[in-house]
């Protein structure tokens, strides 16, 4: 992306920002400047956009476009175990925690297209909690989460899948998952049997469960500090005493006033309700 | 350059002997924060800023996501996420597809950096072996700021100083021994 001087104007960011809220409803207006911008930018240039009048005409009049729209604008990037001792400890210590619940109900928020989602149910299987737990997977995207359930991903990506598998403590061979076709490798379907992918945006809809683990990494980064305050504080409606929240390693639970009521898992962002 | 609000320094292969080397001589009562952006293999954390802070008496911390951006600091981008420079003069983090493929990319802080600091940034791009921060530089300088590189002469790895010789207008060509006198000039 050449960015020479900006094609869109800060002013012009926030007209599209606020068309979309008035015309579909999705409220972006809480989200970190500088990062969306940069989406803006990357989709005018990507689709050769000739002139802003034209893009937010297209935006606001066609569909399809609007929706191609909100999943270029928002990161989806995501990738199995990443950060593979963050998922060790969901591994040794919290998901053995949980374990001796008879129920286990996990949210899994800002989901993407899935990877956490089936790394998750992975580790469950692995410590045979899998037929106990439900995990609720959600996006604000339709899109990702149609390819979320498909469990397929790239054959490209699974070597370094594999590694972050064995880093995070896995021991079984990481292929016995999938059944490669093609390109792509696809997850066994009892991996998808106890997850349950549905829309749902942090920035306006409300709890919808209470859970015993949320896990919510590396969406915060993007909003500013009133809405991470703000879906701080659905997940802690969200959350069953006792319970846990998972953030990004950059994000913290350590500037809201939330923090008193929790108590961290030493060494990961890993933070457990203990009032 | 009497003004200087941020500089920020980019660098991959044979930058980090560079940072060694330029960081002692340092002025402890620095007058703009430092943006250090190093490409870096994510997984074995956070060595570098404490790597870099036993070289000088500023502070040197590695970036927190909506954190100020302050002057007299030292910032050290984290692996595996592009640091972005919000209007406000705060610090965001994002973890969007790789660019150049690199993450954290010079680019993206570069090209943040330019529209908010305009002609009172300093972006200063050191030896590497790809072409990140070189579109960067073209921003900061059709922003008005003021482009630096590494003597490509004096580089382990030339070749992304080469480049954005090639491509951005250059305003300083610094060789390693100038670099700590050029930057403590700067306020």
């Amino acid at each position: 992306m050449s960015q020479e001087l900006s094609v869109i104007t800060d002013e012009q960011v926030e007209i599209l920002l606020a068309d979309l809220l008035e015309h579909y409803g999705y409220d972006f207006t809480g989200y970190s400047k500088a990062s969306i911008k940069r989406r803006i930018l990357r989709l005018y240039s990507l689709d050769k956009q000739v002139s802003f009048a034209e893009f937010r005409y297209t935006i606001n009049n066609d569909t399809t476009y609007f929706k191609r729209f909100v999943e270029q604008i928002t990161v989806n990037v995501t990738e199995m175990f990443r950060d593979p001792g963050f998922f060790k400890t969901l591994r040794d210590v919290v998901l053995p925690k949980l374990g001796t619940y008879p129920f286990i109900r996990i949210w899994l928020a800002g989901c993407s297209t899935g990877e956490e989602a089936y790394s998750i149910s992975i580790i469950l299987k692995e410590l045979n909690l899998l037929h106990k737990s439900l995990i609720y997977a959600t996006d604000l995207n339709p899109v990702v989460l149609e390819k979320a359930a498909q469990g397929m991903f790239a054959m490209s990506q699974m070597k370094q899948y594999s590694e972050n598998y064995i880093l995070s403590g896995g021991a079984k061979d990481f292929s016995s998952y999938y059944t490669a076709n093609y390109s792509l490798a696809k997850f066994s379907d009892d991996l998808k049997s106890r997850l349950i992918f549905s829309t749902h945006n942090l920035v306006s809809d409300h709890s919808f469960n209470e859970f015993q683990l949320i896990l919510c990494r590396n969406v915060l980064i993007y909003f500013d500090r009133d809405l991470q305050h703000k879906v701080l504080n659905l997940f802690d409606e969200s959350l069953e005493g006792l319970g846990y929240l998972a953030l990004g390693s950059k994000e913290t639970l350590d500037f809201s006033p939330l923090s008193k009521n929790y108590k961290r898992v030493p060494a990961e962002k890993i933070w457990r309700k203990v009032s | 350059m009497k003004d200087c609000e941020a500089l920020i320094i980019g660098g991959s292969a044979g930058s980090l002997d560079v940072l060694l080397k330029v960081l002692p001589g340092l002025n402890p009562a620095l007058g703009f924060p430092i943006i250090i952006v190093v490409h870096r293999k994510h997984g074995a954390d956070s060595l570098l800023p404490e790597l870099l802070s036993g070289r000088t008496s500023l502070i040197v911390k590695e970036i927190d996501e909506k954190e100020p951006i302050l002057a007299g600091t030292i910032y050290v981008a984290p692996s595996d996420y592009h640091t972005l420079i919000e209007k406000d003069k705060s610090f965001s983090l994002d973890y969007s597809e790789k660019i150049n493929y690199s993450r954290p990319a010079i680019d993206a802080t570069f090209q943040t950096a330019a529209e908010v600091y305009r002609t009172k940034l300093v972006c200063l791009l050191l030896s590497g072996s790809n072409s990140d921060g070189v579109n960067g530089l073209i921003s900061v300088k059709a922003w008005g700021g003021i482009t630096a590189i590494q003597d490509p002469a004096t580089a382990q790895v030339s070749y992304m100083p080469q480049q954005a010789a090639l491509h951005a207008k250059i305003d300083y060509t610094l060789r390693i021994e100038d670099m700590t006198e050029f930057i403590n000039l700067l306020s």
